[in-house]
C-alpha cells in the first residue's frame, strides 16, 4: 500500500491490485457475476429455442443480461470492505478519490472480464451475427465504462445501507436508462452492419455520459465515504 | 391563512371555469379539458424534483436537518403528482391514441421520474441512521438529476412523440393558445403550484411534530 508521498495514480493502482488479489483468493464477485450471466443467458436461450431473434430484440436481450449480471456483482467491491470491517483501515491509508478510482478500475476490469466470457456464448447460443464487429467492441467497452462510472458510487451508497437486497439494481436503473438506450441502439447498428460514421453519435453520448458521471462521482464520493 | 384561502378560491374557480368556459376543441372534443389539469400536474412534479434537488444540495452544504425535511417532503409530493400526471395522461392516451401506454418520450420521462422517486424512498427506508439517510439520499438526488439532460435529448430520438408539438409554446417562443384559454391555463398552473407550496409546508410541519413527539422534547429542527 502506498504511503502519503505516493502519487494518486500509485495509490489507486495499489487499491486496484489489492482488490484483484483478494478477489482471486475468494472469487466471490467473479463467481456471482459470471454465473448470473450464464444462468440468465441459458434462460433466454431456452425460452427463445429455435426461433431466430430480430436484431432489435437480440441487442436488447444482450444488454438486459449485462445489466442484471453486473447488478449482481458490482456492489461487492464496497460491501466486502464493510463486512470484513476493513473500511476504517482503508480510510487511513488512502484518500477518498484514490479509493474510488481503485474500486472503479477493479469494477471495470470485472465487467470487461464478464463480457469476454458472455459475448462468445451469446454469439453461439443465440446466433448473434455481428456485421460490424469493431463498432460492437467500441460500444461494449465504452458502455461498460459508463455503467461502471455511474454505479461505483451507488455501490458505495448501498454498502452503507442497513438492508442491501435489491437496492443496487433499484438505485442504478433510473440512472443507467440513458446509457442502456444508447448501448442497445449501438449494438443494433453493429448487428445491422452499419458503418462507423453512423455509430459515432452513440459513442459520443457514451463518452459524455461517462465523463459527467465520473466527475460527479469524484465530487460526491467524499461525502458518501465519510458517512 | 390568507394564502390558504386565496389558493383554495383560485383552484375552485379554475375547476369551474375549465368545465364551463372554453368551448370543446374541434378535433378532440370534451376530452381536451384534461389539458388544464394534466399539464399543471406534470409541471408540479418537475417543480417538486427541483425543490428536492436544491434542498439536497443545501443539506450537503449546511448539514441542517430542516433541508433534509424539505427535500423529503418535496419528493413525496413529487411522487404523488407524477402518479396523478401519469394516470390522467394515460386516460387521455386511451381515448385519443388508442392505448393506455405508448412509450411516448414524455410518458417515458415521467415514468423515469417516478422510478427515481421510488428509488429515493427505497434508499431512505434501507438506511437506519438519520444523518446517513439524509446524506445518501441527497447524493442520490444529485446523481439522478445528472441523467435528466441525457433523457431529454435521447428519449425523443429513440421513440417518436405522440404529444402535440408546439401546443403551448412554439419554436419561436410564442404562445399558441388563444388568449382567454391561455389565461385560464396560467391560472391553473399558478393554482397547482400554490397547492404544492401549501401541501409542502403542511408536510414539513407534520414531520416536525412527529419528530418532537418521538424525541419527547422541543428538539432543534
Amino acid at each position: 500500500m502506498g504511503t502519503k508521498s505516493s502519487t494518486w495514480i500509485e495509490q489507486a493502482l495499489s487499491i486496484f491490485q489489492k482488490d484483484i488479489k483478494s478477489e482471486l483468493r475468494t472469487r466471490y464477485a467473479l463467481n456471482a457475476i459470471v454465473m448470473f450471466a450464464v444462468v440468465t443467458l441459458a434462460v433466454v436461450g431456452f425460452s427463445v429455442g429455435q426461433f431466430s431473434l430480430s436484431p432489435k430484440v437480440s441487442s436488447s436481450l444482450f444488454w438486459v443480461v449485462i445489466f442484471f449480471s453486473s447488478m449482481s456483482g458490482l456492489a461487492q467491491v464496497f460491501i466486502k470492505e464493510e463486512e470484513a470491517k476493513t473500511v476504517n483501515l482503508l480510510k487511513l491509508v488512502a484518500s477518498p478519490s484514490n479509493i474510488f478510482l481503485g474500486k472503479f478500475f477493479f469494477n471495470w476490469a470485472l465487467l470487461l472480464f464478464l463480457e469476454i466470457i458472455i459475448v462468445p456464448l451469446f454469439i453461439l447460443l443465440l446466433g448473434l451475427n455481428l456485421e460490424n464487429f469493431w463498432l460492437f467492441i467500441c460500444v461494449l467497452v465504452l458502455g461498460s465504462l459508463g455503467l461502471v462510472c455511474a454505479t461505483t458510487i451507488i455501490a458505495a451508497m448501498v454498502s452503507k445501507a442497513h438492508i442491501k437486497g435489491a437496492l443496487f439494481a433499484v438505485l442504478s436503473f433510473p440512472i443507467l436508462l440513458p446509457l442502456l438506450i444508447v448501448c442497445i441502439d449501438g449494438t443494433y447498428l453493429s448487428i445491422q452492419g452499419k458503418s462507423f460514421s453512423e455509430g459515432v453519435s452513440d459513442l459520443k453520448v457514451l463518452v459524455s455520459f461517462s465523463v459527467v458521471m465520473l466527475i460527479l462521482s469524484l465530487l460526491l464520493f467524499d461525502l458518501v465515504w465519510k458517512e | 391563512m390568507i394564502f390558504k384561502t386565496f389558493s383554495g378560491v383560485l383552484i375552485s374557480l379554475v375547476i369551474i371555469l375549465v368545465f364551463v368556459s372554453p368551448p370543446p376543441q374541434t378535433q378532440l372534443g370534451e376530452i381536451s379539458r384534461i389539458f388544464y389539469f394534466h399539464v399543471p400536474a406534470a409541471w408540479v412534479c418537475v417543480l417538486a424534483f427541483f425543490v428536492s434537488l436544491i434542498n439536497s444540495i443545501g443539506y450537503l452544504k449546511n448539514r441542517a436537518y430542516i433541508y433534509d425535511l424539505r427535500a423529503v417532503s418535496a419528493a413525496r409530493l413529487g411522487f404523488l403528482f407524477s402518479v396523478l400526471a401519469l394516470i390522467s395522461g394515460s386516460f387521455f392516451a386511451r381515448y385519443t391514441w388508442g392505448s393506455f401506454w405508448n412509450w411516448d418520450p414524455r410518458e417515458t420521462s415521467i415514468l423515469v421520474l417516478l422510478l427515481i422517486y421510488g428509488a429515493y424512498f427505497a434508499l431512505r427506508s434501507a438506511v437506519d441512521i438519520e444523518e446517513r439517510k439524509a446524506t445518501l439520499s441527497a447524493v442520490y438526488s444529485i446523481l439522478s438529476f445528472a441523467t435528466v439532460p441525457f433523457l431529454v435529448f435521447l428519449v425523443p430520438w429513440v421513440f417518436p412523440s405522440l404529444h402535440p408539438k408546439d401546443s403551448i409554446i412554439n419554436s419561436q417562443f410564442k404562445f399558441q393558445i388563444p388568449f382567454p384559454r391561455l389565461i385560464l391555463f396560467l391560472f391553473s398552473l399558478l393554482g397547482f403550484s400554490l397547492i404544492f407550496i401549501w401541501m409542502h409546508r403542511m408536510e414539513i410541519s407534520i414531520f416536525k411534530l412527529i419528530r418532537r413527539k418521538e424525541e419527547g422534547y422541543f428538539g432543534q429542527v
